[in-house]
């Protein structure tokens, strides 16, 4: 399989909230792109036609905001305007409630997440490359892969009760299943010529996949890591609706019961920020593993 | 040249290679036999689905013969090894590893000590004139030294063996004539058994000692042709009349075979 093809797949199998990732993606690759010596051809037009992104960035965030605060103030239906959730998240911050419920959702997703993606990236590897693991595994992961996370919270409370295990065992299972197709697809569409290559030059199986298959699908795993941490914090919130002591989706629960716009307004913020810085840090990650790679 | 005394150092033997299809069988090669001796460069030529390609995966080990065997070095081929490199037409370097760390692979599979591997790799790449490059990523090279680094990554194991498929078919003229004249060159340096596949004819003749000419559905030997211009070739041959009376000969063998029989399953 052709470098660059990660992300088309990522779009592929994208769970929904996590469907900006291959935008994402592009849009790195545009930039790396601009930044190589010899730019292959086509790079040149599009560049010139793109206007700087960053300055982009930054007015469309203000322009956003000014909209906030116009509507806002015109108290359609009652909305907060920024600088009232601004205040809010002060004082939050003050009282230690924002970091004590960030600090609990991340440490959620964070153990979802690495359980979830390390078991995703050991069985897509080897569904990838036994056959037999394949067959075996492939019906059941095919099958969850249906069912949405959240709709096995009920389950998840009767059987593990109300405490951390449910919330992360259901983020986990989201992480685990948006990551484990991609893996294996990444394993599967490993350029057969290079494994000949290597079997060639005196590469055995084990040599094949420790030093071929697996840095050649790296890129898959990588983007199937990202949409896993896109699932991980689509499913935190909901997760957080058990019986939750403290976290982001908890506080903002709490806070429609009494009508407190703010507070879920911060929250909702809260969720997006974290959710960009760790996406954003897997991303970097992405790049220093895969800038071998061939981008169109 | 052709005179070999010495037992064949590659021995295809009354090889098929066939595979089901939908509605039949598809006979890739067909009870192929074939000599190649030790230190010869045999080049085959034929039409696309000849099934030369196929030959040198069945002596590269990377498939099996259907019936027949072939045999390097007196023992039946089973399954690749470093005694037999390749050559492939999409160069086939792992994009994520230097040109040094592609030269090194096969020393580093075979266990060879650091200072011995270095020696190794940095001869292999000054072979192939890409000492400027050792570092470099395949992605910042162009098509001819991708080809190159392969090469030097097939030597650096020092393989007696060295089949090569298509190697040259991806890149444009000029840079094909370069390779040629570099490879002949490395070849007269550390000669070992070459069997290149390609599908233009001037190429095959330039090279090779021996031109195998392949016949198309089922693919098989049509015409075996020896080629006596002596080494080293250069310009003049590539200009001279015997060797156009020679292109002319296999061009002949390769473009004016009986027709195949139609359906391409059997």
């Amino acid at each position: 399989m052709k470098a660059g093809q990660p992300p088309d797949m990522a779009a592929a199998a994208a769970e929904p909230p996590a469907g900006e990732a291959p935008h994402l993606a592009q849009r790195a690759g545009a930039r790396r792109a601009g930044r190589r010596r010899e730019a292959p051809r086509g790079d040149a037009t599009r560049r010139r036609r793109r206007p700087p992104a960053p300055l982009l960035n930054v007015l469309s965030l203000a322009a956003g905001l000014a909209v906030w605060a116009l509507v806002a103030a015109h108290g359609v239906g009652g909305l907060p305007g920024p600088a009232a959730v601004g205040r809010r998240a002060v004082d939050m911050l003050r009282d230690g409630t924002l970091e004590g419920d960030m600090l609990a959702s991340v440490r959620r997703v964070l153990a979802g997440f690495a359980l979830g993606t390390a078991l995703a990236v050991l069985l897509g590897l080897l569904m990838g490359w036994y056959p037999v693991v394949r067959a075996l595994c492939e019906p059941y992961v095919q099958f969850f892969r249906t069912i949405p996370p959240l709709a096995l919270i009920p389950l998840a409370v009767v059987l593990m009760g109300i405490g951390e295990t449910p919330k992360i065992f259901v983020i986990f299972l989201a992480a685990f299943l948006s990551s484990v197709v991609a893996t294996l697809q990444g394993v599967v569409g490993v350029d057969r010529t290079l494994i000949d290559a290597a079997r060639v030059l005196g590469a055995r199986d084990s040599t094949v996949f420790l030093r071929v298959v697996i840095p050649a699908a790296a890129p898959f795993i990588l983007v199937g890591m990202r949409i896993g941490l896109g699932s991980a914090w689509a499913t935190v919130v909901a997760a957080e609706l058990i019986a939750a002591q403290e976290g982001l989706g908890f506080r903002m629960q709490h806070a429609e019961t009494y009508y407190d716009l703010d507070t879920i307004f911060v929250g909702l913020v809260a969720i997006g920020v974290l959710g960009l810085v760790m996406d954003r840090l897997l991303l970097l990650a992405e790049r220093r593993l895969t800038r071998w790679q061939e981008r169109r | 040249m052709t005179a070999r005394t010495s037992p064949p150092k590659i021995s295809f033997r009354e090889v098929t290679r066939s595979f089901p299809v939908k509605g039949g069988t598809f006979t890739a090669v067909d009870r192929v036999s074939l000599d190649v001796g030790e230190r010869e460069f045999v080049t085959i030529v034929g039409p696309s689905g000849c099934g030369k390609s196929t030959l040198l995966n069945l002596a590269a080990g990377l498939a099996e013969p259907t019936s027949g065997e072939v045999v390097v070095d007196g023992r039946r081929v089973t399954g690749p090894g470093p005694d037999r490199g390749m050559i492939f037409q999409q160069y086939a370097l792992f994009p994520w590893l230097s040109v040094r760390r592609n030269v090194e692979f096969g020393l580093r599979v075979a266990g060879v000590g650091a200072a011995e591997r270095r020696r190794r790799t940095d001869e292999a790449i000054d072979l192939v004139g890409l000492g400027d490059f050792a570092d470099a990523l395949p992605k910042t090279l162009s098509g001819g030294m991708k080809q190159r680094c392969a090469i030097a990554r097939a030597y650096a194991v020092d393989p007696d063996v060295l089949l090569m498929d298509e190697p040259f078919g991806a890149l444009d003229s000029l840079t094909r004539v370069q390779l040629q004249d570099q490879l002949l060159d490395t070849w007269r340096q550390q000669t070992r058994t070459v069997v290149f596949v390609t599908h233009d004819v001037e190429e095959a003749v330039y090279l090779a000692g021996r031109v195998v000419v392949m016949a198309a559905r089922p693919g098989r030997v049509h015409q075996v042709i020896d080629i006596p211009l002596p080494y080293p070739r250069t310009e003049e041959t590539r200009l001279s009349a015997e060797f156009a009376a020679l292109r002319n000969q296999v061009w002949g063998a390769v473009h004016h075979q009986e027709a195949p029989a139609e359906p391409p399953a059997r």
